[in-house]
């Protein structure tokens, strides 16, 4: 019997989409559409498995060795900074971290800039590089509200479309980093199985073009 | 004494297994005190893994720390030799150091060699085969990747750009990351020569055999000729020795310039999400400590080795023998002794701890022993 090649697929949308392209690359797993409530889906005579978990958790499963492959957003591998190889972009999923305000919002740059947050070490990083000091609010939702209500100053947060913003009387100042999902791969399993590691990004890098 | 091998865990029998292999290729047991200076570590942060170092106050006042590393101290305490010799030294030391994933301090047991002095071709072969031989004595599915600093540094250094640029190029090839890298080197401004140069060295990964003409085609200059001749050198001996379809080229495998020099390499061993091996040639870092001696070394970080052990004991002890007040101490503790001839484990308990797997349970009493239950 072959050894399988666990996947880990974000759970959600974005994960339903990475799917077909796996699909499209010739690595299908029929079973994964059945509605039922089991975790992985295997396709043995492709010899590959498939798991859907929380999109913040799966660098932690190739990290760790439990997925050799995954599929995560660039804005969880910057943030958590995780030891793995970043194979291919995908393209798909695409959105920016961006830094919002309210519309009125007059940055004083002799005052600490207050910024909330679920991406702690991007903003950070992102502050460090242009020399600003600043106090950072960790956030774990709701971030838009911060600044309406006073907590911050600013926010620094993914944007796709920038409605939530707009709706909220918030807007788009600058942007940190573009995102987009990324296939990354364990390091050590790499090595192993690594033949059948590049088959997969290869085809992966196929179905990006065609699309 | 003689040792039964199923007792001992992985990590322990590695380190039996290692000490023997390094004395058979006369390195000799270096052993080191548990604190150094803190001045150490500060005079060369970079080097260290991470940014955290225990420290304490000696009775003296002096700041001291636990040590985070064993390669600085060996350097520390080596001389100069004179003419051709080289020291080899190989210890088996703990070290301290900040967990990535719990970002708090955690003892690591690492056994390793170092190679100081007049470093040729025999002697990195030789640091390189005891890595190969090291991970052969750990798993029997290992893999040893190379690389070598030098045809990096080569395309890097002399690039026009900002040392953070730089760092954030040998990140993108740590990560075989050739899409981040044709945006970085075009947001830097690179020409696309050096970004070819600097993609396809990502790309060129595998059986040495393949990816050495790889590198010649990219002609980056006399440095990085001596380079490649170098790892061809060590990859046909090893291929000689019957090592060939272990080792790959692979320039993932990459660490500080400013440290590192010539070979780099980290190995693998099947099981284990992260390398166990890990070490290189550091002349610069010597240099930096004011030797004019080459160095050559690495490391094997024993604590990931449990992850090896996957088939733990089924049961806690084989035999649980329960007794009461009465028993007869003498009697007790002659069955004890009979019961554990030839390795059996025994157990003897007045009652049942909770939770306890046993594979028989006896009770001793005034009749002798009474067989209550039998897991067989």
């Amino acid at each position: 019997m072959k050894t399988m090649i666990n996947i880990a697929l974000p759970k959600g949308r974005l994960g339903e989409k990475v799917y077909g392209m796996f699909e499209q690359a010739g690595f299908d797993c029929p079973s994964i559409k059945e509605n039922n409530r089991k975790l992985t889906f295997e396709n043995e005579e492709k010899g590959i498995r498939f798991f859907w978990v929380k999109p913040s958790d799966v660098a932690i499963y190739v990290e760790r060795g439990a997925a050799d492959l995954g599929i995560a957003g660039k804005d969880i591998l910057l943030e958590y900074n995780p030891d793995v190889y970043e194979l291919l972009d995908l393209g798909i999923g695409k959105c920016r971290m961006a830094v919002a305000a309210k519309k009125t919002f007059r940055d004083n740059p002799a005052k600490t800039l207050r910024v909330a947050t679920k991406f702690t070490n991007i903003a950070r990083e992102f502050y460090a590089g242009k020399c600003r000091d600043i106090d950072i609010i960790h956030l774990n939702g709701s971030i838009e509200l911060a600044p309406i209500l006073g907590l911050s100053d600013v926010i620094v947060d993914i944007v796709e479309t920038g409605k939530t913003l707009l709706e909220n009387d918030l807007v788009p100042i600058e942007t940190v980093v573009p995102i987009s999902a990324r296939v990354i791969a364990n390091k050590a399993n790499f090595k192993f199985k690594s033949e059948r590691i590049e088959a997969i990004a290869e085809g992966l890098a196929r179905a990006c073009r065609e699309n | 004494m003689t040792l039964d091998d199923t007792m001992l865990k992985s990590g322990e029998q590695a380190v039996f297994g290692l000490r023997a292999l390094y004395q058979r290729y006369g390195y000799a047991p270096f052993k080191m005190s548990k604190f150094e200076e803190y001045d150490l570590y500060v005079e060369n942060k970079d080097f260290l893994v991470g940014d955290g170092v225990i420290t304490f106050n000696d009775t003296d006042g002096k700041l001291l720390a636990l040590k985070p590393d064993v390669t600085l101290s060996i350097i520390k305490n080596s001389k100069d030799e004179e003419n051709a010799v080289t020291s080899k030294v190989y210890y088996n030391e703990n070290v301290y150091r900040i967990s990535k994933n719990t970002h708090t301090f955690k003892e690591i047991l690492q056994t390793g060699l170092e190679c100081i002095g007049n470093i040729d071709m025999y002697a990195m072969t030789e640091v390189v085969l005891l890595a190969l031989k090291s991970l052969e004595t750990v798993s029997e599915n290992y893999l040893l990747d190379l690389s070598h600093i030098g045809i990096l540094s080569a395309i890097v250094e002399p690039l026009a750009v900002s040392q953070a640029d730089k760092k954030k190029m040998i990140r993108c090839i740590g990560e075989k990351n050739i899409h981040g890298m044709k945006e970085l080197c075009a947001s830097v401004g690179a020409d696309e020569t050096v970004c070819e140069k600097l993609t396809s060295l990502i790309s060129a990964y595998g059986k040495p055999s393949e990816v050495l003409p790889k590198l010649r085609a990219l002609h980056a200059g006399e440095e990085a000729e001596r380079a490649i001749d170098e790892l061809e050198l060590i990859t046909q001996t090893l291929e000689k020795i019957g090592y060939g379809s272990r080792v790959n080229i692979d320039f993932s495998v990459v660490n500080d310039m400013s440290y590192y020099s010539g070979i780099f390499f980290r190995g693998f061993v099947q099981g284990i999400p992260e390398g166990i091996l890990s070490g290189g040639r550091y002349d610069k870092l010597m240099k930096k400590m004011g030797r004019k001696a080459g160095a050559i070394g690495f490391a094997v970080y024993l604590d990931m080795l449990e992850l090896l052990d996957a088939h733990e004991n089924e049961y806690d002890t084989d035999i649980l023998l329960l007794y009461d007040e009465s028993a007869d101490i003498r009697e007790l503790m002659r069955a004890v002794t009979v019961l554990s001839q030839n390795g059996t484990r025994v157990l003897a308990q007045k009652s049942i701890p909770q939770g306890i797997r046993c594979r028989q349970l006896l009770k001793y009493g005034n009749g002798g022993l009474e067989i209550l239950e039998n897991d067989d």
